[in-house]
């Protein structure tokens, strides 16, 4: 059986190394073309309508005057008469039309009358939710007794919010037909599996549905699926014979296309007098809009801690249901757990640093969070400059500092990749993947440049259509294990046969070869060797076509990271308002095949996590149950001015290389809120219980301390 | 973006003309008036763009006088070295709007009459935002943005940039209308509707605002924005001082408050506190808390209370040269 591995450390000319992205021009230059930027000629544009009450039943809908209107191809109803909604923003008709102004005006032309019924939007006081339903509550070990015995306790209340994706790419696509042969350019995270989903809902075989994705503007875990409105575009486009761009408007984007869930809990935490960890008990509750939510994985991380309780009320709310938002569930959990550490290591009088290595036994990653906090403890002087909570002020602004440490698996998912030598020695990679901004197009050229010894630039890669070989969907950080994996097995296989070729005009066994700087040559006899191009010329006529599959034979992925952030911030405690100064990222995500995308993935995982951490939220609103920041003025991004200085440390080296390539786009996004709020415990001297840390929640919290002076 | 007409006047006199028509709408810069249509919040049967006026754009410094046309861009009057060397505070209250494109197309007449940002508004619910039942909108909601000197149901914020200051400055405001020319204060532009399509300014139908004029010698001034986001992001708190006064003592003091109530917020009470005294950390003290005195904070906007303290403060501070 054939071995599959990755190069040697001394043996690799591009694994490891920064290569910039392979289409950071194109992209940088506009060339690049995403799905909403596809205009095929005979275009239509769509618009959809969306019911403004939070709950409500259609009693009747009148479509006529949108009809009437010059310019409109197709009104197509969604939802009729009789139908229930259960949130503001879900779709009820849509409108093909020759511009997109007269597509949004036949949508207000449609007239819909509703029965408003009553609505819930505000979870975060549970009490007062109609619908709240017990989802899950167990124990381990003796809570009770371990309080009762415990040297210190404490109890917080905490939450964050739902909020949303915010893709700078809405959702959406653009649907041609050719006979009943549908083409769609969709902004999606699974390329290979969206064709089942359309073909099923539109009646055709699965066979006739073309995807392309060669860019795509954003997802974070909300585009997998066509979607009402992909399923919509494609009948528009039908009904219409003629090609139908449908992307969502940037209030719909934020009110239905993707929420991450809140999460609130009342903890319980308690420590010996060795401030080791001894009991949990946790009442969370949250909402994902009408389908609650599930029990949030609590304690986060130190999930061995002995003496648990655990309950959680799922909260089901008039507002759509939430999406996978970069590592589903971490954050939240993170949070909480954390946030109650450090109140319980300041409660003990603890360096929280100190804090966290004495339960490190708690974890499953002991001895990798011991070096990562030592890393990031060194990068930040904690041991110089951290001090006790509330002592570091100039005026009227205090600095903190604050730690959080974070896991996540991001083993590689499904995937298959054809790898082709031509006889002139081009070589090409053709894969099911898509590249959702992430630089899968980057790491498979590497991975393939690196096994045929070629530069970056003499392979090709073609991804992002689901006529290449089936490739899972990117999420999860499930995407660079997954591709490496099928690509270098078919690369190292298709090696393996231009090798048999060769051997014999260099006298040598085929095993005795080996492939780089441009040359194939006998490993320890360069001089016995040939130029690339001649070494595939001995291949034949034909091509070698080889296809490599995840999962399959010999070590080359696994699963498991760590990682330890640490936020410095500065509060002014006149008015509330927090900046972050630093942010320091250690992580592990065993072999990095490329270290400057590596470093772009935690970028912007903590830009990402800065955004949450000060600004993002949804606010419904109580009276009329809509958003009322569904835009990009009161839904608050963190601007690049805003996020600091980022620095990151990846772990890599014996002990990280050796375990293959694993997963990194969720991991560095989950600790940014519990490190940031544990900064500005320790500049203010209290816990500010409620994400994003906004000036009037700030406020508040220093004024139930008696506020500033 | 339902049809509406286009007109492009050559003379001021024309766009008068053409305002005075019902429907009719000056278009300056265009960064928030289309988006408005667009999204169906407005409608125009038409648009009177201001842009080939001429006369309407340029900066004068005429002695102790700073002339500004209203179709002056908010990056033109930034990057004219006399008039921020003259009052310095307009830089800050310019670099608030933290973002290159709005102040290249924004212009200072577009800034001092933009409408209003309230989410209520903007989402259809119009200015005032009653319920069906007649309650507020705001008050029973969400109102963390909103005015903690709201005016009857009148409960938006004004979001002008530059109104606090021109205000502070005793500034003038010059219109043309189907009548000629008349100044006013600028504080006079404002008004705090109190009936549904009621406007929140005091131009009648024909009045073109053309220009400012502000007297900008023997006054120190300053304004003091608190921004959550050093990117583009609304005040959620602002305050412009202007003090007169030679020798320790200032003779005289306006502290005008932005994104607190529905017009700028002439906070008298303060001014008062200050008048002849000697800035100290006391008397800046007592102007701040005198700067609220009145306020009637919300649900959710009580925080916007200190906010304003603080900026009065700093804004203080800034005009006096000192740390407070």
């Amino acid at each position: 059986m054939a071995d599959y591995s990755w190069p040697e450390a001394d043996r690799r000319a591009l694994i490891g190394s920064r290569p910039a992205r392979l289409d950071g021009p194109v992209k940088s230059t506009g060339f690049a073309k995403y799905p909403s930027d596809q205009n095929p000629s005979g275009l239509l544009a769509a618009k959809i309508l969306t019911c403004p009450h939070a709950h409500a039943r259609i009693v009747g809908i009148d479509t006529s005057a949108a009809e009437a209107m010059p310019g409109v191809r197709v009104v197509h109803v969604i939802q009729g008469e009789g139908a229930e909604i259960q949130w503001a923003g879900d779709e009820v008709a849509a409108v093909a039309a020759v511009t997109e102004e007269v597509a949004r005006d036949a949508v207000r032309a449609i007239r819909v009358d509703y029965e408003v019924l009553p609505h819930f939007v505000t979870e975060e006081n549970r009490d007062g939710a109609p619908d709240a339903r017990a989802a899950g509550e167990r124990a381990e070990g003796d809570p009770d007794a371990a309080f009762a015995a415990a040297h210190r306790t404490v109890e917080r209340t905490l939450g964050m919010p739902q909020m949303a994706h915010m893709c700078l790419e809405p959702h959406g696509q653009v649907c041609s037909w050719d006979g009943d042969e549908l083409e769609v350019h969709a902004s999606t995270q699974a390329v290979s599996t969206l064709a089942g989903q359309f073909a099923t809902e539109l009646g055709v075989p699965a066979s006739q549905v073309r995807i392309r994705t060669e860019y795509m503007g954003g997802g974070f875990g909300s585009k997998f699926s066509p979607d009402r409105w992909g399923i919509v575009g494609a009948e528009l486009a039908r009904k219409a014979g003629a090609p139908v761009k449908l992307f969502l408007e940037r209030d719909q984007e934020v009110t239905v296309a993707g929420s991450r869930p809140s999460a609130f809990a009342r903890i319980r935490a308690a420590a010996d007098e060795q401030g080791r960890l001894v009991a949990w008990d946790s009442d969370s509750w949250g909402s994902g809009g009408l389908p609650g939510t599930g029990q949030t994985p609590l304690p986060y991380v130190f999930s061995r801690l002995p003496n648990r309780r655990l309950r959680h009320t799922s909260v089901p709310t008039n507002l759509a249901g939430s999406r996978a938002w970069r590592a589903p569930n971490h954050p939240q959990a993170c949070f909480l757990t954390m946030a109650v550490l450090d109140d319980l290591a300041d409660e003990l009088g603890l360096d929280p640093i100190d804090f966290l290595d004495r339960n490190l036994d708690l974890t499953g990653r002991a001895d990798t969070y011991r070096e990562q906090l030592a890393i990031a403890g060194e990068m930040a002087s904690w041991k110089e400059r951290w001090q006790p909570r509330g002592r570091t002020r100039e005026g009227a602004v205090h600095r903190g500092l604050g730690v959080s440490v974070h896991t996540w698996g991001g083993r590689g998912h499904s995937s298959n990749c054809d790898v082709t030598v031509h006889p002139d020695g081009a070589v090409e990679a053709r894969i099911g993947s898509q590249d959702i901004g992430t630089g899968t197009r980057t790491i498979v050229a590497q991975v393939l440049a690196e096994t045929f010894g070629l530069e970056l630039h003499e392979v090709r890669v073609s991804l992002g259509d689901n006529v290449y070989p089936q490739s899972g969907p990117s999420g999860g950080s499930s995407t660079v294990g997954g591709v490496t994996a099928s690509t270098r097995r078919a690369a190292q296989d298709a090696l393996r046969e231009v090798l048999v070729h060769v051997a014999p005009r260099l006298g040598a066994e085929p095993e005795q070869l080996v492939a780089g700087g441009g040359r194939v040559f006998v490993d320890g006899d360069a001089s016995r060797g040939m130029s690339w191009r001649e070494a595939a010329a001995q291949i034949g006529g034909a091509p070698i076509s080889v296809q490599g599959r995840n999962p399959g034979p010999g070590r080359l992925i696994s699963s498991g990271v760590g990682g330890v952030q640490i936020a410095e911030v500065e509060v002014d405690v006149e008015t509330g308002v927090v900046r972050v100064e630093r942010m320091i990222a250690v992580q592990d995500c065993g072999l990095v095949i490329n270290r400057r995308l590596a470093e772009s993935q935690v970028y912007g995982g903590l830009i990402m996590g800065v955004g949450y951490a000060l600004y993002e939220e949804w606010i419904p609103d109580p009276v009329s149950g809509r958003l009322l920041n569904a835009d990009m003025e009161f839904y608050k991004l963190a601007g690049l001015v805003d996020v600091g200085s980022l620095e990151v440390h990846m772990m890599t080296g014996p002990g990280y290389d050796e375990r293959g390539v694993i997963g990194l786009g969720e991991p560095p996004v989950i600790s940014p809120g519990a490190a940031i709020s544990n900064a500005v415990a320790n500049a203010i001297g209290v816990r500010v219980p409620y994400l994003p840390l906004t000036p009037d929640r700030v406020l508040d919290a220093l004024a139930g301390r008696g506020g500033p002076a | 973006m339902r049809p509406f007409g286009y007109a492009a006047p050559a003379t001021v006199d024309q766009a008068v003309g053409l305002l005075e028509a019902e429907g009719s709408e000056a278009l300056a810069g265009g960064t928030d008036l289309l988006s408005l249509l667009k999204d169906d919040v407005e409608r125009v049967d038409r648009l009177v763009a201001l842009r080939g006026v001429p006369g309407l754009s340029g900066i004068e410094l005429d002695g102790g006088t700073l002339r500004v046309g209203a179709m002056t861009t908010l990056q033109e009057l930034r990057d004219h070295d006399g008039a921020i060397a003259a009052l310095p505070a307009l830089a800050v209250a310019i670099d608030g709007v933290a973002s290159p494109q709005l102040r290249a197309m924004g212009t200072v007449g577009g800034d001092l009459l933009q409408r209003p940002r309230c989410w209520y508004y903007r989402r259809g619910f119009g200015l005032l935002a009653l319920a069906a039942d007649g309650r507020s909108m705001v008050a029973d909601g969400d109102n963390r943005y909103h005015a903690i000197f709201p005016e009857g149901e009148a409960r938006f914020v004004n979001p002008s940039s530059l109104a606090p200051l021109l205000v502070a400055l005793g500034a003038e405001a010059v219109v043309h209308g189907p009548a000629g020319e008349r100044r006013l204060p600028v504080e006079a532009l404002y008004r705090a509707p109190q009936a549904a399509g009621e406007r929140e300014n005091t131009l009648a139908p024909g009045e073109l605002l053309v220009g400012v004029e502000a007297d900008v010698e023997g006054s120190r001034s300053a304004v003091y924005e608190v921004r959550q986001r050093r990117a583009l992001d609304w005040p959620l708190m602002a305050a412009a001082v202007s003090l007169t006064g030679s020798g320790p003592r200032t003779e005289r003091a306006r502290i005008v408050l932005g994104h607190a109530a529905p017009v700028p917020h002439v906070a008298t009470a303060a001014g008062d506190v200050l008048a002849g005294q000697e800035l100290t950390p006391e008397t800046v003290a007592a102007a701040a808390d005198a700067a609220v005195e009145g306020a009637r904070p919300m649900s959710g906007n009580r925080y916007k209370v200190q906010l304003a303290r603080t900026a009065v403060r700093r804004a203080l501070g800034r005009a006096a040269g000192m740390e407070i």
